[in-house]
Parts: C-alpha cells; sequence; structure tokens
C-alpha cells in the first residue's frame, strides 16, 4: 500500500466526475479510478442534456459551481427552453451536445482541478479494516488506501445487453462490464434489484431526407446552463421532427416475438417515462404516430440520434421500421439500438447523504442507486462529494431537501421509497414546485456551497455581484405605490389600498412594464435578477401558503423516530409495511408520511408506538 | 404496557356500573378481587368482590373474562358488572387504584389500544368516537355507517377522480414533448378540466351543507324566543317534561340562555330557551340579550312565541307560536300563526310535537348518508376552496397547486397528513373506558 488519498471515487461518468471535482474543490485529495480515461464524461445515450426537471438539476449543479452546466454550453449546438409558454417553474432549459465537446470539456476540467489524480484502472474490490473502508484493490495489483469511496458504477454492475435474440456481457457498448464489484457488493448481501434501459439505433445523416422535415432551430434568446463562463461558443445547428406511423407500427409488432422486452429474456423494470418504441406501440397502439426528434450528435459527426425509438429489436427489424419513417426512407443504421439490463442498490440502504447505512466511508451516486439520466446522476454524485468530503474533514454535510431543491427531493425519495423502475426526475415530484424553479438555483443553493468551500473564484464572484444586484432589486421593490398609481401606469386594477410593488406583483394585473414605467432603474439591473423577483411576487402567496402548513405539519408529524425501531414488533402493520419501514428507516414522522405505499392506520399505529418507547 | 381500568358506563347513581380492566394483569386481577380462580371466558358469572387487603366484600357483582387478542382492545379485559350506586363504584374503583400493576386509563385510551391492536383502523376509530356519544338510535346508526368506511370510500372517490385530473395536468408539464398540443387545444383543455372540477366542487360543497356530525349528535338546535312574559319556559317544561327555566310572571325571568338535550321520538334536539327580547336598562338582562340573539342566528328551528310579523330573520325554520290560549284575553287566536296552544293545558302541545319531529327529519343527516364531523367538514371545505381556485386561475401552474392543495387535505381527511395533530382530536374526543 503505497498511494493514499481522502476519497477514491470509482467511476468516469457524470456521477463520478461530478462527485470527483467537488470534492478537490472543498479540499479533499482525491482520486478518480475509470477503466477508460478516454471515455471520462461520455454521454452513452442521447446527446441531450437538461429538460424538464432535469434542468432545474442542472441549475442546482451550477449553483455549487459543478461541471455539467460548463461543459454543456462548451458542447451546446443547439439551445431549447422547453415549456417556453408555461409557468416559469416548469420551464426546463435543454440544450443538444456535441459528444466530443461535451467529453473534451470535462477531461479538461477534471484535469485542471487540483487535489484530484486519474488513475486509469479497474477497481477490483474493496478492502476494509475493522468494519470501515480502507482501501481500494485495482485489476493491476495495487492497492490505494483512502476514507471513503464514491461508488458510481453506473450500468457497469453485472451488465448484460441485449439486441433481439442476441445477448453479451457488457456495460455500454464495447466496453467491459465491472464483475468484481458486483460479486463483492453481493457477497456483503446488500440490497440488490435489475433494472433495464435502452437506447435507440443511432442513424447516418448523410441517409436522411432533411428537406422534407419540419426543422427546430435553436432559440435565440442567449441564456445558458451555467452561470457565468464563456456562453454559446459551438455553431448552432438545427434539429428535425418526424413521425412514426401506421407501417411503422405494424413491422414493430411483427417483430415484438423476438423482443427480448417480451420473451422474458430481461427480467429487469424499464422506465415508464422513456419507454421503448415497442412499448409505446403495445400500450398506445392506437395512436397514429409518435414524434421522433432527429438530434445531431456533433458537428464533426455524421451520426444522429432518434430521439424517441430506444428499442432493442433484432437488427433487421430496426433497419425496416427505420425506413418506414417519412425522411428516413433510404436511412442507413450505423449503429443498432440496444437494452442494458444492470444491477443497482437498493438506494432505501442510504442515509440521506447517500452514504451506506451498512458500510461507513462508501457512498454511492448515479445509476447505481437506480436511477436514469445524466442529470439525476450528476447530481447525485455532487452530493456524494460534497457529503465524502465533509466526512473527511469531520463537518456536517449541507442540507438538500424537499424545500431547497430538486437534488433534495430526488434524494429524500430514493432513500425512502426505493425504485420500482428507473427514477427519473419530474416537476410533478417537487411540492414546493413553484419555489424551485431553475432560475432561482443560485439563490437557493449557492450561499451554502459558498460557505461550504465549494465554489471557485469565478463563480464566488458571480453570487457575490448577484446576490448585490437581488438586494438592490429587493429594496426597489419595497416601494409602495397606490392603486391610482398602478392605474396612471396602465395596469388594470380595482380602488383600493396602497402595497409594495412586490405586493403588487400578486395582482395578474401588474406586469414587468407597470413597474418599469414607475421604477426605471429596474431596467438597468440584469434581467434574470428582476425576471426571479418579478416570480417570487407573483407566487408568493401560494409559497406562503405552502410554508404556513409546512410549519403546521412540522410541529405536528416531526417526532423523531429511533433509528433502531424493531417495526417488525409493532402490532397492526402488515408485513409488507413492516418490510418498507425496514428498509427507509425513515428518520422522523414526516419521513415517514412518505415512505411508498403508507397508509394511514399504519402511520397511526408507528406513532402511537413510537410514542410509547419515546415516552 | 401497563393495564388500565376506567368506569365504562355513564356517570353514577345507575342501575348498574361496567368497570373494565383491560392489560396483561387483568387476569390476576380477576382472581385477587373475587378470591376464585378465573371464570371461564366470554361467560357472566356471579361473584363476590373483596378488597384484597381488609378481605371486605364490596358488591356481588357479574363478572366476564375476555382473553387476549379477541376482545375490544385485543388485550385480556375483565368486566365488573357492579351495582351502580356511587359508594360501591367509588369503592371498587379505590381498590383498582391500589393494585401496583393497573393505573386508571387515559381519556381514549381503550381505544387506542384497540387500535394499536389492529383491532379496528382509524376511520372506525373516528366513527367509533361519535358511537361512543350517539345516544339515539338514529345517531348510532350513523356513526355506524363511518365505522364502517362509508367515509372513506366517498373520499377515495374524489381523490381517485381528482388524481386522474391531477395526473394529466402534470403530464403537460413533464411530458410536454410528448403531448403535441397548440395553444388553441390547450385552451379547450383547461375547460375540460374545469368541467370536471365543477362537478367535484359540487359535491363537495354538497356535503360541506350537510349537517355535520355534531349536529346529529348534539342535536338539532330549537330555539324558543319571543317578547318578554310569552310564556316561553313553561313551554319548554311542557315540551320536555322537565323543569328546567324558571318559570314566574315576571317579564325578564328568563336571563340567559338555558338549554337541554331531549329526543323527540328518537329524533335528538337541542331546546333552548332564551331571554325575552326587550329593552333594558338591567346591565344582566342586556348580557342575555345578545347571547338570544345570538343563538336565534344559529337555531335550526325557532320557535318564534311573538307577533308574525316581528319574527327575526334566521336561516333556519321558523313556527309561529300563538302560545297562552288558555287566558281567555288570548281570544281570539290572529291569522298568520302556525301553531296555537296552551302549556298549561297541554293543547296544540302534541301538534308541536308532530311539527318538530317532521322538520327534525328533514334537517337531520338520512340514516343512510355519510356524515361528517367538524374537522372532516372543515377539510372538505378546504378541498373545494382549493379547487375553486381552478375556475378563476389562467396560470396552469396555479392550476395544478389548486388541484395539488385539494389532494393533500383528502391525506389529512384520510389521515395521511398531520397524523398527530388528527389523533390527538380524535382520541381526546373519547370518553375514558370506552
Amino acid at each position: 500500500m503505497n498511494e493514499f488519498f481522502d476519497i477514491v471515487v470509482i467511476g468516469g461518468g457524470h456521477a463520478g466526475c461530478e462527485a470527483a471535482a467537488v470534492a478537490a474543490r472543498m479540499g479533499a485529495k482525491t482520486a478518480l479510478v475509470t477503466m477508460d480515461s478516454n471515455q471520462i464524461g461520455a454521454m452513452s445515450c442521447n446527446p441531450a442534456i437538461g429538460g424538464l426537471g432535469k434542468g432545474h438539476l442542472v441549475r442546482e449543479i451550477d449553483a455549487w459551481d459543478g461541471l455539467m452546466p460548463h461543459a454543456a454550453d462548451y458542447a451546446a449546438i443547439h439551445y431549447r427552453m422547453l415549456n417556453r409558454s408555461k409557468g416559469s417553474a416548469v420551464q426546463g432549459p435543454r440544450i443538444q451536445a456535441d459528444r466530443n465537446r461535451y467529453r473534451k470539456a470535462i477531461q479538461t476540467a477534471l484535469s485542471e482541478q487540483a487535489n484530484l489524480q486519474i488513475i486509469e484502472d479497474m477497481a477490483e474490490s474493496f478492502q476494509m479494516d475493522a468494519g470501515k473502508i480502507a482501501g481500494v484493490l485495482l485489476a493491476d495489483g495495487r492497492s490505494v488506501a483512502t476514507k471513503c469511496v464514491v461508488l458510481t458504477t453506473g450500468t457497469f454492475l453485472d451488465a448484460w445487453l441485449f439486441c433481439g435474440e442476441k445477448k453479451w456481457r457488457g456495460g455500454r457498448i464495447g466496453e467491459q462490464p465491472s464483475l468484481g464489484l458486483a460479486e463483492q457488493l453481493k457477497a456483503l448481501d446488500l440490497p440488490l434489484g435489475r433494472l433495464k434501459t435502452g437506447t435507440p439505433p443511432r442513424l447516418d445523416g448523410r441517409t436522411i431526407d432533411w428537406s422534407r422535415l419540419q426543422r427546430q432551430p435553436s432559440d435565440e434568446e442567449p441564456w445558458t446552463m451555467a452561470s457565468y463562463g464563456t456562453g454559446r461558443v459551438a455553431p448552432q445547428i438545427a434539429c428535425a421532427l418526424t413521425r412514426s406511423n401506421q407501417q411503422t407500427h405494424d413491422i414493430i409488432r411483427a417483430g415484438l416475438d423476438r423482443s427480448p422486452l417480451f420473451s422474458g429474456a430481461i427480467e429487469g423494470r424499464g422506465p415508464r417515462y422513456c419507454p421503448s418504441i415497442e412499448d409505446k406501440i403495445m400500450k398506445f397502439g392506437d395512436r397514429d404516430g409518435h414524434q421522433i426528434f432527429l438530434e445531431p450528435e456533433g458537428l464533426d459527426t455524421p451520426l444522429i440520434y432518434p430521439n424517441g425509438v430506444s428499442t432493442s429489436l433484432p437488427e433487421d427489424v430496426q433497419q425496416a421500421f427505420i425506413n418506414s419513417i417519412e425522411g428516413l426512407e433510404k436511412t442507413e443504421i450505423v449503429q443498432s439500438g440496444y437494452a442494458v439490463e444492470y444491477e443497482f442498490i437498493d438506494p432505501r440502504s442510504l442515509t440521506h447523504h447517500l452514504e451506506l447505512k451498512a458500510m461507513k466511508g462508501v457512498f454511492c451516486a448515479g445509476q447505481i442507486n437506480g436511477t436514469t439520466g445524466y442529470e439525476e446522476a450528476a447530481a447525485q454524485g455532487l452530493v456524494a462529494g460534497i457529503s465524502a468530503a465533509c466526512s473527511v474533514a469531520g463537518k456536517t454535510p449541507p442540507v438538500f431537501d424537499r424545500r431547497n431543491s430538486y437534488i433534495g427531493v430526488m434524494i429524500d425519495d430514493l432513500v425512502l421509497q426505493g425504485v420500482t423502475e428507473p427514477y427519473r426526475m419530474l416537476t410533478a415530484r417537487a411540492e414546493y414546485r413553484l419555489g424551485l424553479r431553475a432560475d432561482n438555483a443560485v439563490t437557493r443553493l449557492s450561499g451554502q456551497a459558498k460557505a461550504f468551500g465549494a465554489l471557485g473564484a469565478e463563480m464566488t464572484a458571480f453570487v457575490t455581484k448577484r446576490q448585490a444586484e437581488r438586494e438592490k432589486c429587493q429594496k426597489l421593490l419595497q416601494q409602495t405605490a397606490s392603486s391610482r398609481d398602478m392605474q396612471n401606469v396602465g395596469a388594470h386594477v380595482t380602488e383600493g389600498a396602497s402595497h409594495s410593488l412586490f405586493e403588487w406583483l400578486r395582482f395578474p394585473a401588474v406586469t414587468r412594464e407597470h413597474l418599469e414605467k414607475l421604477i426605471p432603474e429596474l431596467t438597468q439591473l440584469s434581467d434574470a435578477v428582476v425576471t426571479e423577483m418579478i416570480d417570487d411576487g407573483r407566487y408568493a402567496p401560494y409559497l406562503e401558503r405552502q410554508d404556513a402548513e409546512l410549519a403546521r405539519l412540522a410541529g405536528n408529524d416531526n417526532m423523531p423516530l429511533p433509528d433502531q425501531l424493531n417495526y417488525a414488533a409493532i402490532a397492526g402493520l402488515s408485513n409488507e409495511m413492516v418490510e418498507r419501514f425496514s428498509a427507509a428507516r425513515p428518520p422522523d414522522m414526516a419521513a415517514a408520511s412518505r415512505v411508498r405505499g403508507v397508509t394511514p392506520a399504519a402511520l397511526a399505529a408507528i406513532w402511537i408506538h413510537a410514542k410509547k418507547v419515546t415516552l | 404496557m401497563k393495564t388500565i381500568f376506567a368506569l365504562s358506563s355513564g356517570r353514577p347513581p345507575a342501575g348498574i356500573a361496567v368497570i373494565r380492566i383491560s392489560g396483561s394483569a387483568a387476569a390476576k386481577t380477576a382472581r385477587l378481587l373475587t378470591q376464585k380462580s378465573l371464570p371461564d371466558s366470554r361467560r357472566a358469572v356471579l361473584r363476590n368482590l373483596y378488597d384484597p387487603d381488609t378481605n371486605e366484600q364490596l358488591d356481588q357483582a357479574l363478572v366476564i373474562w375476555f382473553p387476549a387478542p379477541k376482545t375490544v382492545t385485543g388485550e385480556d379485559l375483565l368486566e365488573l358488572h357492579v351495582h351502580g350506586g356511587r359508594a360501591v363504584v367509588d369503592a371498587v374503583l379505590s381498590v383498582l387504584e391500589k393494585q401496583p400493576d393497573l393505573r386508571p386509563a387515559e381519556a381514549g385510551e381503550f381505544t387506542r389500544r384497540a387500535f394499536l391492536n389492529g383491532i379496528i383502523s382509524l376511520h372506525e376509530a373516528e366513527g367509533l368516537g361519535d358511537l361512543l356519544s350517539a345516544e339515539t338510535a338514529s345517531q348510532r346508526r350513523a356513526a355506524l355507517m363511518m365505522s364502517g368506511g362509508a367515509l372513506g370510500r366517498q373520499i377515495a372517490s374524489w381523490q381517485d377522480r381528482l388524481l386522474t385530473i391531477s395526473g394529466q395536468i402534470e403530464a403537460g408539464f413533464d411530458f410536454s414533448e410528448d403531448i403535441e398540443e397548440d395553444e388553441n387545444e390547450s385552451r379547450q383543455y383547461l375547460e375540460a378540466i374545469r368541467e370536471k372540477i365543477a362537478i367535484l366542487i359540487a359535491e363537495h360543497r354538497a356535503f360541506e351543507q350537510r349537517p355535520t356530525m355534531e349536529r346529529l349528535r348534539d342535536g338539532l338546535r330549537v330555539v324558543l324566543a319571543g317578547r318578554p312574559n310569552a310564556g316561553k319556559s313553561t313551554l319548554i317544561n311542557a315540551l320536555t317534561g322537565q323543569d328546567i327555566a324558571i318559570t314566574a310572571p315576571i317579564a325578564g325571568t328568563t336571563r340567559d340562555v338555558i338549554e337541554v338535550s331531549f329526543a323527540l321520538k328518537g329524533i335528538p334536539m337541542r331546546f333552548s330557551d332564551t331571554a325575552g327580547l326587550h329593552e333594558s336598562d338591567d346591565i344582566l338582562e342586556q348580557a342575555g340579550i345578545i347571547r338570544a340573539r345570538k343563538a336565534i342566528a344559529e337555531a335550526d328551528i325557532l320557535l318564534w312565541l311573538g307577533d308574525a310579523d316581528d319574527a327575526p330573520d334566521t336561516e333556519g325554520e321558523v313556527l309561529v307560536l300563538y302560545p297562552q290560549i288558555d287566558l281567555p284575553d288570548r281570544l281570539p287566536i290572529p291569522e298568520k300563526i302556525d301553531i296555537a296552544l296552551s302549556a298549561k293545558t297541554g293543547q296544540g302541545v302534541d301538534l308541536l310535537q308532530e311539527k318538530l319531529v317532521e322538520l327534525g327529519k328533514k334537517a337531520l343527516p338520512k340514516e343512510d348518508e355519510v356524515t361528517l364531523n367538524r374537522r372532516q367538514h372543515r377539510l372538505v371545505k378546504d378541498a373545494a376552496d382549493s379547487l375553486s381556485l381552478v375556475m378563476e386561475a389562467e396560470d396552469m401552474l396555479i392550476v395544478a397547486e389548486a388541484v395539488r392543495q385539494a389532494c393533500r387535505c383528502y391525506d389529512q381527511l384520510t389521515g395521511k397528513a398531520g397524523v398527530e395533530n388528527m389523533l390527538d382530536n380524535l382520541f381526546s374526543r373519547f370518553c375514558i373506558g370506552k
């Protein structure tokens, strides 16, 4: 044993990169172990970052000065704000990335990061000392001593790939799965399960008839994923839209008996939210067609990612159904779509800091926890990296909860409810959605990030400036105006009391232009800050109501539950509920009420039992 | 868990008083008090009860032994049916209190244990609270409906329908890419949602209009009011057969609101006799008049003993009575009155009783209707108020928020949120020992 690190991160995917970077930013001596350093930051599925719910996560990573938003801006060849016509709380920033540029951006950022060393090797096994993690044994026989391990092995744990009747071992096409670690995790008797995910075939763009397809240009508004930086640097190119038709559906139906999804070859559950085209035809066969987005994979590659036709049908069926689609009649498949089935650790065996309850010092992040998506993985990587760095420094880690972030919502869902399908972020999952907007992540989270020393110099400067501007804006909106004043600038409000301008925003008739007419200084502030304050004002009544409710519930519910509570001993709990509560071990009554499928009677029985125990 | 005991029947004096002892020490207590072995389970046997310290006989009682788990609490349970005199009951209770394994039960504790041991569900417990304080047959039947989960089914139906709508709205946010809708469609989409929500709101409001469980439990509010010295107190006494109000021929004798609960043909009623409404310098009397006005405003049925034209406006039913027709100067009977009667001779009192029963049947919930208690009533109203926002909001996010808010009300109704609050409220309403 010759080398020592505070933290060893295993895996160079989105979770691993984010974990290693934040730990190093926070001052921990960190190593990133990966099988192929060339593949660090690879986008293994769709060439896009962000989206609905996911865009929120990217902005929250940005609030902690993470890698993903900057790499996304560097690689972006198409920007699109989803749900632009809807309220700001559900708008989702999304970019399409040039895969090579994305990977390059991540690799450059990591190589420039102080305190971080990249080790190209395969992690064979953990080395334990008195029940605590002590080191990691590598495939070449070296061992690395460490205090903490962040495990981000993605789909590489005991993974199988499927394409039609073919089945082979592998984590991603052309790469080796990680078998040794899976064996050891199995031996540790951690609760494991299997999930599946899939990817569509990649098409040769030179064989697509673009002229017949509807184009979707990049947004013109100059927004970016990251708070600061170079902005949009890559040339912007358009995507295109096409759709499946009856003929496509017939071809797919005829091939269903050769799909591993329906032949029983795959036992893991797939994501309902990102179904394969086979699933769509089975469930919504009566629809006349399904939208397909044709997304370029990069500037200097002809590869096209057809978003919406993830499949594991045999290659000949894939080729046939692709050619039945408008514009794709002569299109060639470069790489067939496939499904991957992989092992995951039941996330209920983790704490809210993503540490394994059964193995102190081991943190898990990403797909290994049963999630899907780059953004979900990166956000967990961030939390695991922060938690590990805090563990090394002997600090209490920061709080990500349902009230302050999508990250908090995701982690709470994972560790309390577990997963029955690959977990994806959705805005519907956030109770405090109106307050958790992609455009106010810095306000929500950067203060804490700064306090924990996770921000670089540029981000620190940005946050400080933004905070000052926000305060200035807040002050301006504290000025009061009478209903007559509001009418004078054209707002259709009825006679009534005077309010502060911030309060006037509760009235739908009051718009930003009205405020700017009253206070011209507003136009000198940054657009983002003013927009944020206006939305805060618009939604204030709803947020206040939620806060009041939260306070009331906290008063009622938040009786702590003992860590060693023996759920099996509680009379009146069904075996199923005993299993769920024992797996999740909610820290308090409020958390208990969020355990999946909890019944009122079960909650009440726990409440009474715990009260009896604590009395 | 300690063994608990309490007097389960009403306050002494009464013919028979039932004392319940629940917990692991129940068997030991039976042997100690009867100085005999345990009787066969579930069989009533006659036993002498003794004070184990003095061997003094306390009473001759009917003793029933229910071994766990098939008992009302799920624990070993002993029932002592003793003679209901105050002295006997006090003596037995004080002997029990001296036993180191026993302690008096707290409010609702028997039900808590039943619930804890999985004997009853939360809905049943809530229904049981009302059942136990139900005194008339119709109250008991309504409480039984609740106990059987009728409310749960109604809420489940609302919840189910609203969750469907909510799912639709949420899909519009999280899967807008897949949904392919243009602005015009989204306008129609909002209108379609509003149509469904409007039906739900109407159903909630109909529920809100129903009298609450408390009304059924506490009785219909029948208020007697009118000018001073119009014979109200005498009438109340004639109706209830109890000497409740002070009756004396001095105007303003009734200075306060006096209440009496009574059942007419199974319809629970709460009669209030109010002060005579007239200007007075007497401070005490003025205060009484203020209270009387409030009682009138809240009345389900107002029995008005003055001129028909002077009857106050209230939301409830108004019956104009013409009392004291036994007095010669009260004749002839004027027009515009509903019932002429004499409390003294009983003339017309039957008619009044019949009319009250008829109105009562209309105003009280039907026996097969789900009835809400006050907490449930408030939550149904909150849910409906939240849903009303949907009808005005233009921002789909606010529509979604309103729907989610209503869903949270259901969670509270079914006990999913605010558990501790609800349980405290629920169990504190129980008399001990039930």
